[in-house]
């Protein structure tokens, strides 16, 4: 059983999804290194933490007639939203808040992106950085709808809306097995909403980084962890809905959840390098006339056991 | 109710109050947005302290998505890029002042006047269940109609506004491949007579199609 609650755990869920979402930009740049046919260092490896203090001391940025407080408020959403989605995931057997509507909290935290990403595009009243608010905006649209239904199979197979519930469903069966399909629609879902990888669109090179272009010091550290704790945020949460949670043999619940947690995120990290960007536009088709029919029949897969078992 | 929802309650209520008489004070329509924006989001939350989670949080869900396609639309029409050229979302100061007050002392009448009925039974644990069970039992020829109207309007709507079809972008048999720009397509501007194949004017360029020319 889930014990939710316990007072540590909303400071513990930030902490953890913190240090998932550091290795995951640790791995990135170990790859990155190997790649170039370098040495896997771990000088190399703790590079990209130099952009901390570095962004901490920066001169703040000030252009002609920004929106300051739309611009703000979309930047602090971005990471806000990724934290607040963890409350519901659990770890182990525990969970800061076992929500009965916890898929749909993470799912409503997921949408503040779409928020806070336009916001930050708007704010800062340039061209490039408005045009990449707006290249989120295309790109929620594509990916949105076939991430709601890869999580209405999840919740309807386990007949809850609760996270716990749906991972002590899966006694021993993996939703990831028997809806391999939701599964996979889930993961580019993850991909899409940390906008990394082949869903880097609205933070393009051809825009001049896009929604991250016109920003510096706080506001970038800021907006550029947010990418990498929605990808851990996403991990975490595969592994109460597609691969059974903390269940597992030998291992204590919370070690179970960690290996899995690292697992999915290091096939993430992965898979975003092999792929190159694609355009919203593109996606989108697929997206509305391959991935939704086939995430809607997905979803009729789980309903119909669900009608067989009575 | 405990005496944290109770202060819940009133603060998530004046915030959601506060967002919508920002909405007609600010200039800018990205803020107007974002401030009717903030007040539904406050009135999810209502909904979720009054014990119905399910609907709460969808409100905000659905909200979000809403009102950022919403924004897209508002300053594609209101010509305000960010505010630069105020603008007020005030039109018709008057009647308007009479319709809103009126509907609003009839709604707060209501609250007083309709006799609500009192709890009979426990409250359930899970109110999602009796929700589900509520729109899709008795009232499910509503709902499967209604799911029926907006499906046809979407589909309308995109036919409507697609400005090329798949016949523009795949060649008279499907068969062509579309070009390579946005919005690709097998060359041929929407509307245009074939004249005999439609594989025969190439996209050329990254454009790709029709699009630029």
């Amino acid at each position: 059983m889930v014990e939710a609650g316990a007072w540590w755990t909303p400071l513990a869920a930030p902490a953890l999804l913190l240090g998932l979402a550091a290795l995951a930009v640790a791995g990135d740049a170990a790859l990155d290194a190997r790649g170039a046919g370098r040495s896997v260092t771990p000088a190399g490896v703790l590079r990209p933490f130099l952009a901390v203090p570095r962004a901490l001391v920066e001169q703040p940025r000030r252009l002609p007639a920004s929106d300051r407080w739309l611009w703000r408020l979309g930047v602090v959403t971005v990471p806000v939203a990724a934290v607040l989605s963890t409350l519901v995931i659990p770890f182990g057997n525990h969970v800061a808040a076992d929500l009965s509507v916890g898929v749909v909290w993470f799912n409503a935290m997921e949408v503040m992106t779409w928020a806070g990403l336009w916001l930050a595009g708007w704010g800062p009243n340039a061209a490039f950085s408005l045009v990449g608010g707006y290249r989120f905006l295309a790109q929620g649209l594509a990916y949105e709808l076939p991430l709601m239904f890869a999580l209405i199979s999840a919740a309807t197979g386990a007949r809850s809306l609760r996270v716990s519930g749906v991972a002590e469903a899966q006694h021993g069966l993996w939703y990831a097995v028997w809806m391999p399909f939701a599964f996979a629609v889930y993961l580019a879902g993850v991909l899409a909403f940390s906008f990394l990888g082949p869903f880097a669109y609205p933070a393009g090179r051809d825009i001049a980084d896009g929604v991250l272009g016109e920003t510096c010091g706080v506001d970038r550290l800021l907006l550029r962890a947010g990418r990498w704790l929605w990808l851990a945020a996403g991990a975490a949460m595969a592994v109460p809905l597609f691969l059974g949670g903390g269940a597992g043999p030998w291992l204590p619940a919370w070690a179970w959840s960690l290996v899995k947690t690292l697992l999915v995120l290091g096939l993430l990290v992965w898979v975003m390098r092999r792929l190159p960007v694609v355009r919203a536009d593109r996606y989108v088709e697929v997206a509305w006339v391959v991935l939704l029919p086939a995430a809607i029949a997905q979803a009729l897969v789980p309903a119909l056991v669900g009608l067989g078992a009575g | 109710m405990g005496v944290t929802s109770v202060v819940l309650l009133w603060v998530l209520g004046a915030c959601a109050l506060t967002g919508g008489v920002l909405v007609f004070t600010l200039n800018s329509m990205a803020r107007v947005t974002f401030a009717l924006l903030g007040s539904l989001v406050c009135v999810g939350g209502v909904v979720t302290v009054l014990g119905l989670p399910y609907l709460g949080v969808v409100t905000v869900l659905m909200m979000v998505m809403e009102m950022l396609i919403m924004a897209v639309f508002m300053i594609a029409y209101m010509m305000n890029p960010a505010g630069l050229m105020p603008m007020s979302m005030l039109h018709n100061t008057r009647g308007a002042l009479a319709v809103s007050g009126a509907v609003f002392g009839g709604l707060v009448a209501g609250v007083f006047l309709v006799p609500w009925p009192g709890r009979t039974g426990r409250r359930p644990e899970d109110t999602t269940f009796q929700v589900g069970a509520a729109l899709m039992g008795d009232q499910m020829l509503t709902m499967v109609t209604l799911g029926f109207v907006l499906l046809a309007t979407m589909v309308g709507t995109t036919v409507l506004a697609t400005r090329r079809g798949r016949y523009d972008r795949f060649g008279d048999d499907l068969d062509q491949r579309p070009g390579e720009g946005p919005g690709g397509g097998s060359g041929r501007r929407p509307g245009e007579d074939p004249g005999g194949g439609s594989g025969r004017r190439r996209a050329e360029g990254p454009g790709g199609g029709g699009a630029g020319r």
